[in-house]
């Protein structure tokens, strides 16, 4: 266990490296940075001094090394447009996409778990129909046109609900929330809908595929037979065995959430990081750009994580390291 | 097969098996592939968008981007409006500029199916070689080539499609570059254990006893035999490209407005859908939908049909 836990550490820095030489060639070689932060006004001297102070002057490796270290150190550079640390911009933005991305999975497992059930046990009937029917439009629907939908009928038409920003919010543990208010629960139902659809559709089929296939097996049967409650043979036979895929599922899905985020954050104008991303490539503001990735990409590496210890928790017949081959 | 008592088969059933026998696997494909209603349904809606598309010019009741034909003052009127200048209504309305929508959507399905077939084309293409290099000479290409494809797919694709547009900039072609670096995962993946299985077959076995040529068994007989999963993935590809196209040019990172496709159209109505006008974001949108929804339909058949595990 122990040392799977340091060889996959080890794996992620890899990783990590490899995706911040990437971002560093990409963003700071591919197009010229003396364009952006230099003042096209400045003389020859001024420039060449600025260059130099930069240290753009310096070979790329030994650029790509000073960066390295700085980053190691927490310093990603500073934002040009908020002349504060990108990483500061990124960690204060960060609470609000958590927030929307963790509501939304809640709604699409709390909706999507019985709705799915329902149609595994009922393949047949209209409602199973129904259902699957809906889960496939909810795969098919562009997220960001379902936002607009969603404010023109429940902003625009009916007047129910604020379309944009959190609303208020209340500091938990120094950290401002929106779900502790009314008003910011009033902010979040439509972005955090229609963040949720498109998982909403997934756990939808994933809990009918799961059910139809375990209520064939011997253990079901067998609870059957025993003459134990329908309630009983769902909740506790049937449900706790399709769990595993689900759980497994909810968790690689939720990195996806705050990729996707970006969009949602965009339509409903949510100050998360997301819609800071947006601006930034709008701006051009590369070292916001650079730390968002990074850091994102260091959120999945650690998800990833999670979930294959807790794949190995639940299932005792997963063990961890073993798989190699 | 049909047997009549005295044992001979059947007339219609002899007619039957001899139109099997002379028939090519195209045609099989096709007929199995329009016994189901639905997706009948989904690849006619699918060839009436697409020739919406190639003849824009010739359907479109004016043309959007010719400022002669267009008149501010017919700016944002609801749908079923007459114009200002009496000849013609507006079935969808206008947007600010005083463009019919309907017009302004056949224009912009061409733009979106352009980039999302081209990127998708190309994808293929550096897919398929991808893959089937992985799969035919194994060892470390096949390790490495299958590394970058895991770890590409460990990010969805919106997140590489941003990178990639923050590091190159903006502008059509350089979106389509996004779009391929993203699909061309899917094909490495699905060509590479496509081509694992076939290669073990007899009849590859059966040509290296020819001495044929590696690569002339590689495209003559391995691909062909790799292309039914491919087709599959490629027509949900498509429908993944044109969503995320619209995606970035609603964000304002993809087409420029030289290149109205459907999700500027929708980033153009954005503003005007917080005070009523909701036609300029709404049918647009709705276009998109059904052309993705038809395309998936398509794809979700063509599944069935190439699936030679499932019984004919």
């Amino acid at each position: 266990m122990l040392v799977y836990l340091i060889r996959r550490c080890l794996q992620s820095v890899v990783v990590l490296l490899v995706m911040s030489l990437i971002v560093f060639v990409g963003v700071y070689a591919v197009g010229n940075p003396i364009d952006i932060l230099i003042s096209p006004q400045a003389d020859q001297a001024e420039r060449e001094q600025a260059i130099h102070a930069l240290g753009l002057d310096q070979p790329m490796w030994m650029q790509y090394f000073v960066f390295l270290r700085d980053a190691l150190h927490g310093d990603l550079g500073h934002s040009f447009v908020h002349s504060t640390s990108a990483l500061r911009l990124i960690f204060e933005r960060m609470p609000a996409t958590l927030e929307l991305a963790t509501v939304a999975m809640l709604f699409a497992i709390i909706l999507g778990i019985p709705l799915g059930l329902w149609a595994g046990l009922k393949p047949e009937s209209a409602s199973g129909r129904t259902i699957m029917a809906g889960s496939i439009l909810g795969f098919s629907l562009p997220t960001f046109w379902v936002g607009l939908m969603l404010i023109m009928v429940f902003s625009v038409m009916l007047g129910w609900l604020p379309s944009n920003g959190r609303g208020e919010t209340v500091s938990l543990f120094g950290i401002p929330v929106s779900f502790l208010t009314l008003d910011g629960w009033r902010h979040l139902v439509l972005p955090a809908t229609n963040l949720a659809l498109f998982n909403l559709a997934l756990m939808i089929r994933l809990t009918r595929a799961g059910t139809r296939e375990a209520l064939l097996q011997d253990y079901v049967k067998f609870a059957r037979a025993k003459g134990l409650s329908n309630v009983r043979v769902i909740g506790v036979h049937v449900l706790r065995n399709i769990l595993i895929p689900i759980v497994t599922v909810i968790g690689l899905q939720f990195g996806a959430l705050i990729a996707f985020a970006i969009v949602t954050e965009s339509v409903f104008a949510w100050p998360g990081m997301g819609k800071l991303l947006v601006d930034s490539i709008n701006f051009l503001d590369r070292p916001v750009i650079v730390a968002y990735l990074l850091v994102i990409v260091t959120l999945f590496i650690v998800i990833n994580l999670i979930v294959d210890l807790l794949y190995s928790a639940l299932d005792p017949r997963v063990r961890l390291g073993e798989s190699r081959s | 097969m049909p047997v009549s008592a005295d044992g001979s088969v059947t007339a219609p059933a002899a007619a039957a098996a001899a139109r099997a026998a002379a028939e090519s696997p195209w045609r099989r494909v096709a007929g199995d592939f329009f016994r189901n209603p639905i997706a009948t349904f989904g690849a006619a809606l699918l060839c009436l968008i697409v020739l919406a598309a190639i003849f824009a010019p010739l359907i479109s009741p004016q043309d959007p981007y010719d400022l002669a034909q267009i008149d501010v003052l017919d700016g944002k009127l609801p749908p079923g409006s007459h114009a200002g200048s009496g000849n013609g209504r507006f079935w969808l309305g206008t947007d600010d500029q005083g463009r019919d929508m309907l017009s302004a959507i056949f224009y912009g399905l061409r733009i979106s199916i352009f980039v999302g077939v081209s990127s998708t084309v190309m994808a293929l293409v550096i897919g398929l070689a991808a893959g089937l290099l992985a799969a035919y000479v194994g060892g470390r290409t096949e390790t490495f080539v299958m590394r970058v494809v895991d770890i590409q797919l460990s990010f969805p694709s919106i997140l590489i499609a941003l990178i990639l547009i923050a590091v190159l900039g903006q502008g059509i072609g350089k979106v389509i570059a996004a779009l391929v670096t993203v699909q061309w995962a899917y094909y490495a993946r699905t060509v590479r254990s496509a081509a694992l299985v076939e290669r073990r077959k007899e009849y590859v076995e059966a040509a290296r006893c020819l001495a044929l040529s590696p690569m002339r068994i590689v495209f003559r007989h391995l691909l062909p035999n790799c292309l039914p999963p491919l087709i599959v993935v490629a027509t949900v590809q498509v429908a993944a490209a044109i969503a995320l196209e619209a995606t970035l040019s609603f964000l304002g990172l993809g087409l420029p407005i030289t290149e109205p496709s459907l999700g500027l159209l929708i980033a153009n109505g954005y503003q005007y859908l917080l005070s009523g006008k909701y036609w300029i974001s709404f049918f647009p949108g709705i276009a998109l939908l059904l052309t993705i929804v038809s395309i998936n339909l398509v794809a979700d058949q063509l599944r069935d049909v190439l699936n030679p595990r499932l019984s004919r």
